[in-house]
């Protein structure tokens, strides 16, 4: 009985799994080695019921085309390679602003940290897409931003920000910014102070200790952090579509303008594909980097 | 010859006006905001000591410790360390090291990684360090541990790491904050003469913090007694308990019976008290002289209480009836209510496996004591 209920909790995410990734995976899969038809559905082969041969015939024109045709193009490379840059450096400034936000909140007393937390939560009631709106509004030549810098004199001309890639890294820093500092801080919470002072003890100046015990025990939380914003930021497709401009290149907007504006599902369910694969790497870099925190026991 | 309790070994570098203190605190104040921990407290250690400081939690030993190490500043006053002035010394920059209460080994390094730490802070070349790494771990026996990480070791183990960590760089002084606090009692028994051995054989001053009087009298050379912040009284293990100047150090050094009394007649080395804890008499030995009427307390060990069913020929004496028994194998506590209301405390040694009709609860019998049993004070 109760060997069947713990089978049971466990099929749950087997189910869930198979039914919300691995079925349409296998779906977008299939149209990426169809042909792309002008019909509805806009691929062929269909599938429907008819003699064994029918079938064969329709399975045999299933290929890798869509695949050789990304290749081929520099395009979709590009938008893979800067995708991927931007993500890079998108997590880089994360983690630039990340750590210290982290390191501030877990060395804050214990009655402030609630409150610390809830702000880098507070966020999140409010639309994501929304928020990324309200970007233009501060980044426009006559945004907040720009009145605010021509007021104080700093600036004569209204500087031009929205329609860059500069915009697109402020929307992937602000808006993953809290995917950094959560992991970061927990691991920092816990970080037991003693140890900084023990390092002191044994000859470390404030710095070295710093660096020797907080940024690597902090580590963990880190690469989680990271890995949070990167996978996440090279698929993104509203920020770059809202505040990028047209030379803003990132494979999600490439995605959207095959599927929607081109409609052609083959070559996006490919792209898709690709993206995946692209993806795969860094997600196992990162569980391996978590199965290593786990077996070091801390 | 007499003396108070026998010492550890022959030293006693206080005693001797000439002899230099190697740590000296000078009215040395620290406050957290509105809360002193540390009050006007001056205190000299000596070279090669085995120095305790003893108190209940709170009561400002851990600060002095952390201002050894230079974690805390000094709010006031100053620390003076081989002579030098430790102000504005940062803790990496003291030839002091610290084994931590929660031993504070780092999580993401072996034990030998650990224990050579310091030793690569302070840039010894390679060979020396794995030198003086496996001096250290046959110093503590952890040779076979030497590639585990904290979390695969024992309390024990963990607690010899630290301590072999802390002593590899050979501080000239090592701070021990509540260094046997989290292990269970045999071993923290077998712990203490190891520290013991090992400070004797490596010629370090130990300065060590506790809340344990037990450890504290068995390593010691001597001994501070805290509360509040300040010192209440330093001495070696034998003058803290045979001879407290205050009730508070009675008290809190092992168990104590204290009677109060008015001063009767004070004359040739004897003084007389009026007690209204159901003695006739107390009568001290003292050389002290104190006035007639004065209030005083007499502070006398469990251990030096005689139980006996026949009325005693002893000066000191008082009839009641056993309260409590608790029997430890050693010895056998009794409580036993005077007539006049007071519990008062009697140790008595099992000598023997068995005694024939020992003395049983309810029954009424006599506590004595000779005069030279107890100490008397007046705070």
């Amino acid at each position: 009985m109760n060997n069947m209920f713990r089978r049971l909790t466990i099929l749950i995410p087997y189910i869930w799994l198979l039914v919300l990734f691995l079925l349409p995976f296998l779906i977008v899969f299939r149209i990426s080695i169809s042909i792309l038809e002008y019909g509805s559905p806009p691929y062929i082969p269909q599938f429907e019921f008819e003699s064994w041969s029918g079938f064969m015939d329709k399975v045999g024109m299933f290929n890798l085309d869509n695949y050789r045709f990304l290749a081929s193009d520099a395009l979709y490379r590009n938008a893979y390679i800067s995708s991927v840059v931007i993500a890079f450096f998108s997590t880089m400034f994360t983690l630039a602003i990340g750590f210290p936000l982290a390191y501030g909140m877990a060395r804050a007393s214990s009655s402030l940290r609630p409150v610390l937390l809830m702000l880098v939560i507070l966020p999140f009631w409010t639309s994501f897409l929304i928020r990324v709106y309200a970007w233009i509004g501060i980044l426009k030549p006559e945004g907040l931003l720009n009145q605010f810098l021509l007021a104080l004199g700093i600036i004569s001309e209204p500087l031009t920000i929205l329609n860059t890639n500069a915009a697109v890294y402020i929307g992937i820093v602000y808006s993953y910014l809290p995917f950094m500092v959560l992991p970061i801080y927990s691991t920092l919470e816990k970080l037991d102070y003693s140890l900084i002072e023990a390092a002191q003890d044994l000859g470390c100046t404030p710095l070295g200790a710093f660096w020797k015990v907080t940024i690597r025990l902090a580590l963990p939380g880190i690469l989680a952090g990271c890995f949070l914003v990167f996978i996440p930021a090279v698929g993104e497709f509203v920020i770059p579509d809202l505040l990028g401009g047209s030379q803003t290149l990132m494979i999600g907007k490439v995605l959207w303008t095959e599927f929607f504006n081109n409609g052609d599902w083959t070559i996006s369910s490919a792209l898709a594909m690709v993206l995946l694969i692209v993806l795969v790497v860094p997600i196992v870099l990162f569980q391996n980097a978590q199965a290593k925190a786990t077996e070091a026991g801390k | 010859m007499k003396s108070l309790g026998n010492v550890r070994r022959s030293f006693a570098p206080w005693t001797d006006p000439k002899s230099v203190p190697y740590i000296r605190f000078e009215n040395v104040t620290k406050k957290f905001g509105d809360f002193t921990a540390v009050d006007n407290l001056s205190l000299d250690i000596f070279e090669r000591e085995f120095f305790s400081l003893l108190g209940p939690s709170g009561c400002g030993k851990t600060t002095l410790l952390r201002m050894l190490a230079g974690f805390e500043d000094p709010s006031e006053g100053d620390i003076f360390l081989d002579g030098q002035s430790l102000k504005g010394v940062a803790p990496h920059n003291r030839p002091v090291n610290m084994m931590f209460q929660s031993y504070a080994l780092f999580p993401h390094m072996s034990v030998e990684q650990n224990i050579a730490f310091g030793l690569k802070q302070a840039k010894m070349n390679k060979a020396e360090i794995e030198d003086r790494v496996q001096q250290m771990l046959k110093l503590v026996k952890l040779e076979k541990f030497a590639k585990r990480k904290p979390h695969q070791l024992s309390g024990g183990q963990r607690q010899r790491v630290a301590l072999a960590r802390s002593v590899a760089k050979r501080p000239k002084l090592l701070l021990l904050d509540e260094p046997l606090g989290a292990l269970d009692k045999k071993l923290r028994e077998e712990t203490q003469f190891e520290l013991m051995d090992l400070q004797q054989e490596l010629g370090l001053t130990f300065v060590i913090v506790t809340h344990d009087q037990d450890e504290a009298m068995t390593m010691s050379d001597r001994i501070a007694v805290m509360d509040a912040g300040v010192v209440k009284q330093i001495g070696t293990p034998a003058e803290i308990y045979e001879a407290p100047d205050s009730r508070y150090v009675a008290d809190f050094i092992g168990s104590v019976n204290i009677f109060e009394g008015k001063v009767k007649e004070n004359a040739n080395g004897l003084v007389k008290l009026d007690s209204p804890d159901g003695f006739s008499e107390i009568q001290a030995v003292e050389d002290r002289q104190f006035e007639t009427g004065q209030d005083l307390f007499l502070a006398i060990r469990p251990e030096k209480m005689n139980l006996t069913r026949e009325r005693p020929t002893e000066a000191n004496a008082a009839s009641g009836e056993v309260w409590e028994i608790a029997y430890m194998g050693d010895v056998t506590n009794y409580i036993v209510k005077l007539d006049g209301g007071k519990m008062v405390r009697a140790s008595v040694v099992n000598r023997k496996r068995s005694v024939e009709n020992p003395i049983g609860y309810d029954e009424v019998i006599w506590v004595s004591f000779e005069p030279d049993g107890g100490t008397l004070l007046d705070r």
